[in-house]
């Protein structure tokens, strides 16, 4: 469209809105760089069993000699330094249940960031980090009364030792990619949650990550055990200032939703422009469980992230449903992995992708049936949405069908906003910006409406800020 | 406000696309409270007139003025006509997958009428009854906006809208069409009861006459190849019906 909104406000970088930071006020910070003296330095400053010393020691030197993905986007990721990261830094030296106990610039950040607002409101545990370490933490008694373990990852392996040794690393090997190495190696903070036999915890638990500092790398790493029957919801935001030099977000998420569990984690990815986002996450479901990933890639200079799920027991389902947003520089190599190794095992990829201002969004995925799975089920959608003619959007599908009984059903759109549609919104008395947020979120709303409400009207914000002063 | 100043204007009204002209010259006045008709076969420019009235980006305005109470609409924005109190009810009006009809229509009365108008009880009365004298279904409000219509829904669509938001001057792009009988009848309700005794006006586009019998047009316009070569009272649009438009186009050559 022609002669419409100003032109200036579309470069204006100011458009991201938690983009400050805090003066930096560490209390322990590592140097630039890794090695394995970074490495045993980090587990001996937790005092970690020897096993998880011994864990983090192999997989730094799988990481070392592990080459770069050879797919995605290769030139970015060349450009990641790994000597200018900084692999550790704690801000509080306690992990506190009470807001009031967390030193005041941190506490501001999640204010502002509207985290304890929330927390009192509609949830039933958080988890809040800031750079290396949980710096809040806090679970509603009743769940804790009824065995619910909600623990940052690191007070998860003091409490629980027998437990994350049991599951640490059984659904993602740290040799399972390079990324998944360098997380084994320098983790810190992330979620351990264990949901007992057959109880459900009714409102959803959130973790938020806040990276503060410059060049800083953030590990955290997540295992979530659903017990037999059980079923949790798990929601994390995360956010980080706008620098002019890049920061790396490095996690490993692990999920076990044990027979007739049902696990949904939810996601919404909101780093700055010089985060490389770079995350495995995955979930073995066994009989008759159910894994959702919703996963919502907003921010971030390079996503590579596609939840997977390895569909273990028979009658097991599996869904991931994703939106990406790329932008200015950005670029969403994002997807799903879904892997049918059981009989009558049913999986739903949804996928949909806005381009605009440059910004490159990929979807990447993978379905495959093993030869012993009879009837499974599965269904892939994929829907692109241009916004403007410099932006880009590819899809690779894969399906590897072992097992003729089963039904596969894959579409592909995609589609720019037309002239025609703008006109017909604009006609109804809203700003050009307005009507393509309308475009954008209706866009969406197959994602948004499976949010938690209060993360669905977050989202159409951020769009809608998105959008602004973005035709010219 | 003087009540003889017209609800629309269009004065030597010269418009086209990438330098091809479509309409060379349109003169025409609706004053508050009535309902004129532009009829003429496809491709004479009645839509084009419709979407010049309402600012389509595309169409470039070579000559001549358009007013609204006498306010130069030109210089406005598609939004702010909208906002100004122009509604256009489309020949195809545009799905957009994703948004509710429902939040829609909020959202659209809040930008035209303001927040105020778009909250509680009473617009959700409003929207009742408007959907229930155009035979709208309630379960319509949770659809997304025109995904999936019908031609016939499509139009009742369009027709809600322009009950909900009330404008100075309402443009029906060929709602009828699409349409049986028995829509026509519940559209041409809706529109009657939107303009009449009101001091807002209405342009309704049609190549047919059929709607013209249940909304009874103050004036019928004759739009052909850009120009309105006749205008007359509703018995015009008889006429039409039945001698075609050949005639008219022989004498508008002659003339040209
Ligand atoms: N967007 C457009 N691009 C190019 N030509 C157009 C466009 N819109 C209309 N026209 C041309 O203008 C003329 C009038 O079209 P239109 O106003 O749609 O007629 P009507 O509504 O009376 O059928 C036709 O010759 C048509 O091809
Ligand atoms: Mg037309």
């Amino acid at each position: 469209m022609r002669n419409m909104a100003g032109k200036e406000a579309r470069e204006a970088v100011g458009e991201y809105k938690a983009g400050w930071h805090d003066p930096e006020n560490a209390t322990i910070r590592f140097d630039f760089g890794l090695s394995e003296q970074v490495v045993r330095d980090i587990s001996a400053l937790k005092n970690e069993p020897d096993w998880m010393t011994e864990i983090r020691v192999k997989a730094f030197h799988h990481f070392e000699n592990r080459p770069m993905p050879t797919w995605g986007n290769m030139s970015m990721l060349e450009e990641i330094d790994f000597d200018s990261i900084c692999y550790y830094l704690r801000s509080s030296d306690a992990t506190e249940n009470d807001w009031d106990d967390v030193p005041d610039n941190i506490r501001d950040t999640f204010d502002k960031l509207g985290i304890p607002e929330a927390e009192q409101k509609w949830l039933s545990g958080v988890t809040a980090q800031y750079e290396s370490e949980a710096v809040y933490h806090s679970i509603r008694e009743d769940l804790e009364q009824q065995g619910v373990i909600f623990l940052d990852m690191d007070s998860g392996l003091k409490e629980y030792p027998e437990l994350v040794k049991k599951w640490f690393c059984s659904v993602i090997p740290y040799q399972d990619n390079k990324f998944s190495a360098l997380n084994t190696a320098v983790w810190s903070g992330g979620s351990f949650i264990y949901v007992p036999k057959g109880v459900h915890v009714e409102m959803p638990v959130q973790a938020y990550f806040r990276i503060n500092a410059k060049n800083m790398g953030q590990f955290e790493r997540t295992l979530i055990i659903a017990d037999e029957g059980s079923s949790i919801h798990y929601v994390e935001g995360c956010t980080a200032p706008t620098y002019s030099t890049d920061s790396l977000h490095s996690a490993v998420v692990e999920l076990i939703a044990l027979p007739g569990a049902h696990i949904r984690y939810s996601t919404v990815q909101n780093w700055s422009a010089n985060v490389y986002n770079l995350v495995t996450k995955r979930g073995i479901a066994h009989e008759n469980a159910k894994i959702e990933w919703v996963d919502g890639n907003i921010g971030s200079k390079l996503t590579m992230k596609y939840p997977a799920v390895i569909l273990k027991g028979e009658g097991s389902h599996a869904e991931v449903i994703s939106v990406a947003y790329s932008g200015k520089g950005q670029h969403q190599d994002a997807g799903a992995k879904i892997h049918h190794l059981a009989s009558n095992t049913t999986s739903k990829i949804l996928s949909k992708s806005i381009s605009k201002d440059g910004g490159r969004g990929s979807y990447r995925g993978m379905v495959t049936v093993s030869p012993k799975a009879e009837n499974c089920k599965l269904n892939v959608v994929c829907d692109a949405l241009i916004l403007d003619d410099g932006s880009r959007s590819d899809t690779y599908p894969t399906m590897e069908v072992a097992n003729p009984s089963a039904r596969c059903e894959h579409e592909a759109s995609v589609s720019k906003v037309s002239d025609e549609q703008l006109f017909y919104l604009m006609s109804r008395g809203h700003s050009e910006e307005e009507a393509l947020a309308m475009i954008v979120n209706g866009f969406f709303e197959p994602f948004t409406r499976e949010l938690p409400m209060e993360y669905a009207v977050e989202l159409n914000k951020l769009m809608a800020l998105e959008m602004e002063g973005s035709i010219g | 406000m003087a009540t003889d100043i017209p609800v629309l204007e269009i004065s030597n009204l010269h418009a086209g696309i990438d330098d091809t002209p479509i309409l060379r010259g349109i003169e025409l006045e609706v004053p508050a409270g009535e309902i004129h008709a532009i009829m003429g076969r496809n491709g004479s420019g009645k839509t084009t007139t419709a979407n010049i009235i309402m600012g389509h980006p595309d169409f470039e305005v070579t000559d001549g003025g358009v007013e609204l109470n006498g306010e130069n609409l030109l210089e406005m924005e598609p939004w702010e006509r909208a906002r100004a109190g122009v509604f256009l009810s489309f020949q195809y009006p545009q799905a957009v997958p994703g948004l509710q009809v429902g939040n829609f229509l909020r959202k659209s009365v809040a930008a035209i009428r303001g927040e105020d108008e778009a909250k509680g009880a009473e617009f959700r009365k409003r929207l009742k009854d408007a959907m229930t004298e155009l035979d709208i279904d309630r379960s319509f409000l949770g659809r997304y906006v025109n995904d999936g219509f019908s031609g016939g829904e499509k139009k009742r669509f369009e027709i809600l809208q322009l009950m909900l938001l009330q404008p100075k001057l309402a443009i029906l792009d060929e709602t009828d069409s699409g349409l049986d009988i028995d829509g026509i009848r519940t559209v041409a309700k809706g529109i009657n009861a939107a303009i009449r005794g009101t001091d807002s006006g209405a342009l309704i586009i049609t190549h047919y006459s059929r709607i013209l019998e249940h909304v009874q047009p103050d004036k019928v316009h004759v739009l052909i190849k850009g120009r309105i070569v006749k205008s007359g009272g509703p018995e015009l649009a008889l006429e039409l019906e039945e001698r075609g438009y050949e005639w008219l186009e022989k004498e508008a050559e002659k003339s040209a």
